[in-house]
């Protein structure tokens, strides 16, 4: 019952961490793509006030803290790879809605992490527990 | 150094750096099951009081405000992969300092996901 639990838990974590980051990343980008330019040190907190920058900020406030559960009971050598299927969303968000372009080499980097991703994703996500009494 | 290669490096650093304070902290806390609002406002209240915790919350807003500059100066697609170079370091110091078993599995798919930054950013 408690391994089935756990089961669940984990990916369902791992779907926030992911997804959070993931949208937190594109409407940052977005938003910082489409401000009027300033200068000086206080620019960085200016751009913090447009609001597709604010919900970006939001979502990884989001991220932040559903990352922090994740590692309360997951490896830091798990989380890492698991979560970087994002990588991969954010290439497609990038290319289909802020029409950047995507080589064919990064289009292969993304699969190499895509690979990666799922190889570690197929073990247990903590040392600790496979190796506890 | 270019302004890209400056913010991705000041990213990654503090990106490390933030990382394993804050799994360091998380473990020693231990495991979080109940997830009710008054539950996640006494675990963040508990959390709080964890100075590395804050430590790495602190290296993470650094390193957000890097990743900011850095998006304002290069394509999206190029900058969140790439900053994912800190996972190899990471990995190596979760092993040394965290005490982490790293399998073959968690080995290969973590050099995977190197090379596949390494393509990102070439």
């Amino acid at each position: 019952m408690v391994a089935r639990t756990m089961s669940a838990k984990t990916p369902a974590m791992v779907a926030v961490v992911v997804l959070s980051n993931v949208l937190g990343n594109f409407f940052m980008g977005w938003g910082v793509k489409h401000q009027t330019p300033s200068s000086g040190w206080f620019a960085p907190i200016l751009t913090l006030f447009d609001p597709w920058v604010a919900t970006g900020v939001a979502l990884l406030i989001l991220w932040m803290l559903s990352r922090m559960a994740l590692l309360s009971w997951a490896d830091l050598t798990y989380v890492l790879p698991v979560t970087s299927i994002g990588y991969v969303l954010n290439a497609l968000l990038g290319r289909f809605f802020l029409d950047e372009q995507i080589s064919a080499q990064r289009w292969a980097g993304t699969l190499l992490i895509v690979a990666g991703t799922t190889l570690v994703s197929l073990g247990s996500p903590s040392s600790a527990a496979k190796a506890g009494p | 150094m270019s302004p890209t290669w400056l913010y991705l490096s000041l990213v990654v650093g503090s990106t490390v750096v933030s990382d394993l304070l804050q799994a360091r902290e998380m473990k020693d806390h231990g495991e979080l099951h109940d997830f009710r609002p008054n539950a996640v406002a006494r675990t963040l209240s508990a959390l709080s009081r964890r100075r590395y915790l804050v430590l790495s919350i602190l290296f993470m807003a650094l390193s957000f405000f890097a990743f900011l500059k850095l998006l304002a100066v290069a394509d999206l697609s190029f900058a969140v992969p790439a900053t994912a170079a800190s996972y190899v370091i990471e990995t190596v110091l979760a092993r040394l300092i965290l005490k982490e078993h790293i399998g073959p599995r968690r080995i290969a798919g973590t050099l995977l996901v190197a090379g596949g930054v390494a393509l990102l950013a070439a």
